[in-house]
């Protein structure tokens, strides 16, 4: 029981690890304002997926990281990932049978969500950024999402296959 | 997307405590982002979750070191040749240079003895390498190697060869991070070096230029005026260039002229920076929280003591042994 655990979990805690990895990797200066919300992307996909093991926990602690990560105010990108994360575990067996556009369309939606919580605290904060700023991650992830679903989906057939 | 049937069969379709264990983690949440707003007091437990962190940007880092590394090893021996000389010539300028410096600083030396001022700066230069591992997108924040195990602290100032970058803003264990002058929320205090006008110089955002918000439309300054530290702050020590006016707007209904300046550090580009180390050697003044009080000599006998050795001139030492620590007098 305990190994099938690990066997299912080891990929999946890869991919997260992945996705914090491509949020602090240097990308040139004109491309960095589009880099996509890489751990947001990753737990949309999973708690949509598997909400009994990856949920608003694993996005919190997965969150934590990433303040610490980028150095942002502890707490700040763990109560997003939470919220996009509950909303998607809440309705995770709606989500399931979206056709790939609604889908992509729901993800624009999350990810405007997540950018937009964390511009709220940046504002109560204090911390300035230029608005444009926030919408760059929101626009590429979105493009992104459908390559990720793809890929991901692939992780997730041979898991549930080997389970 | 297909249902995963494994992971929700045998269990209801709908966890009911979701919904509570989300208002807990946002609550959490809420009460770590105000404490750690308001306090410092979360530095230990940023430093435990930054140990972490720390594996995954080395990984991030590696393969950008390793080509370093590999094209340092493969280099050919004409451009080791090449570089040696440009290295030479540079080391003979600055000997030249400060073949004057030494005199000026005994001659400085012996004025302030004689005007009994104090506060004489020492500062010790430590080497360190930017990662590249980029931080906040909205900040303007570096990951450097070095860490409080290598004695870097809270507010040390950070240089490279043409002038301030920024400072430390959170020392880990291994890793630190540092705040850039150009990040929106750094201000700095300058002075004008032509006339000693002091003001702050704010981050804007980008990387190529800072503001200067507070002088009136009749302060003196002008395009080309150097901007250096003016110590003031505490955080960094005198007479550092941060950069060069370029621009200066005066509106006749406005309060403050419309000053901005160019950093002299290339703020995006630097790689190596150094990290300084300050030490007032006044009596009874103790600059930062690592001061060297043994190693400051007194007051009465520093103009004695001060007529010192070019060869040990802080370039060539730094380039023996990055890393090490330097003595920048």
């Amino acid at each position: 029981m305990n190994s099938v655990n690990v066997s299912r979990r080891l990929p999946v805690m890869i991919c997260i690890i992945m996705a914090l990895m491509l949020a602090i990797v240097p990308m040139p200066a004109l491309a960095s304002p589009y880099r996509p919300d890489w751990v947001a992307l990753t737990l949309i996909y999973w708690s949509i997926s598997m909400p009994r093991t990856y949920s608003v926990g694993t996005a919190w602690l997965v969150g934590i990281v990433l303040d610490v990560a980028h150095g942002t105010l502890l707490g700040q990108h763990a109560l997003a990932l939470a919220f996009i994360t509950y909303l998607t575990a809440r309705f995770h067996l709606q989500l399931r049978v979206f056709p790939l556009l609604q889908m992509t369309a729901t993800v624009f939606a999350l990810l405007s969500i997540y950018q937009f919580i964390l511009f709220w605290i940046n504002g109560i904060a204090g911390t300035y950024a230029d608005t444009a700023a926030y919408w760059g991650p929101v626009v590429s992830g979105t493009l992104l999402w459908p390559l990720i679903q793809y890929v991901f989906s692939g992780i997730r057939y041979r898991l549930t296959r080997s389970a | 997307m297909v249902a995963d049937s494994t992971d929700s069969e045998h269990r209801s379709t709908k966890s009911p405590a979701l919904g509570l264990r989300f208002l807990v983690l946002a609550a959490l949440s809420i009460v770590l982002l105000v404490v750690d707003h308001r306090e410092n007091h979360l530095d230990a437990v940023r430093k435990v979750i930054g140990a972490t962190v720390y594996p995954l940007r080395i990984l991030v880092d590696a393969p950008v070191s390793s080509w370093r590394w590999v094209r340092e090893n493969t280099a050919g021996r004409n451009d080791l040749l090449l570089e040696i000389s440009r290295l030479n010539a540079e080391r003979l300028l600055t000997h030249a240079r400060l073949q004057r410096f030494t005199a000026l600083e005994s001659e400085n030396a012996r004025l302030r003895a004689m005007l009994d001022a104090t506060a004489k700066v020492r500062d010790q230069v430590q080497v360190a390498e930017i990662m590249s591992v980029s931080s906040n997108p909205f900040r303007h924040i570096v990951v450097i190697d070095k860490g409080s195990r290598d004695g870097v602290y809270n507010g040390q100032a950070m240089i490279d060869a043409d002038g301030v970058v920024g400072q430390v803003i959170e020392a880990g264990l291994l890793l630190s991070n540092g705040v850039l002058i150009s990040d929106p929320d750094h201000a700095l205090p300058v002075q004008v070096n032509r006339n000693g006008l002091r003001t702050i110089a704010v981050g804007s955002g980008e990387f190529d230029h800072l503001d200067l918000p507070f002088l009136p439309n009749n302060a003196d300054i002008e395009e080309g005026d150097l901007l250096v530290t003016s110590g003031l702050g505490g955080a960094f020590p005198p007479g550092y260039p941060v950069g060069v006016v370029d621009s200066v707007t005066r509106v006749p209904q406005e309060p403050f002229a419309d000053v901005t300046a160019t950093p002299a550090a290339r703020l995006n580009q630097v790689r190596e920076i150094m990290l300084i180390r300050t030490a007032l050697e006044a009596p009874g003044v103790e600059a930062g929280d690592d001061v060297d009080a043994e190693e400051a000599p007194e007051p009465g006998t520093a103009p004695a003591a001060r007529p010192e050795q070019p060869e040990a001139e802080p370039g060539g030492d730094a380039e023996a042994e990055p890393g090490g620590e330097v003595e920048n007098e």
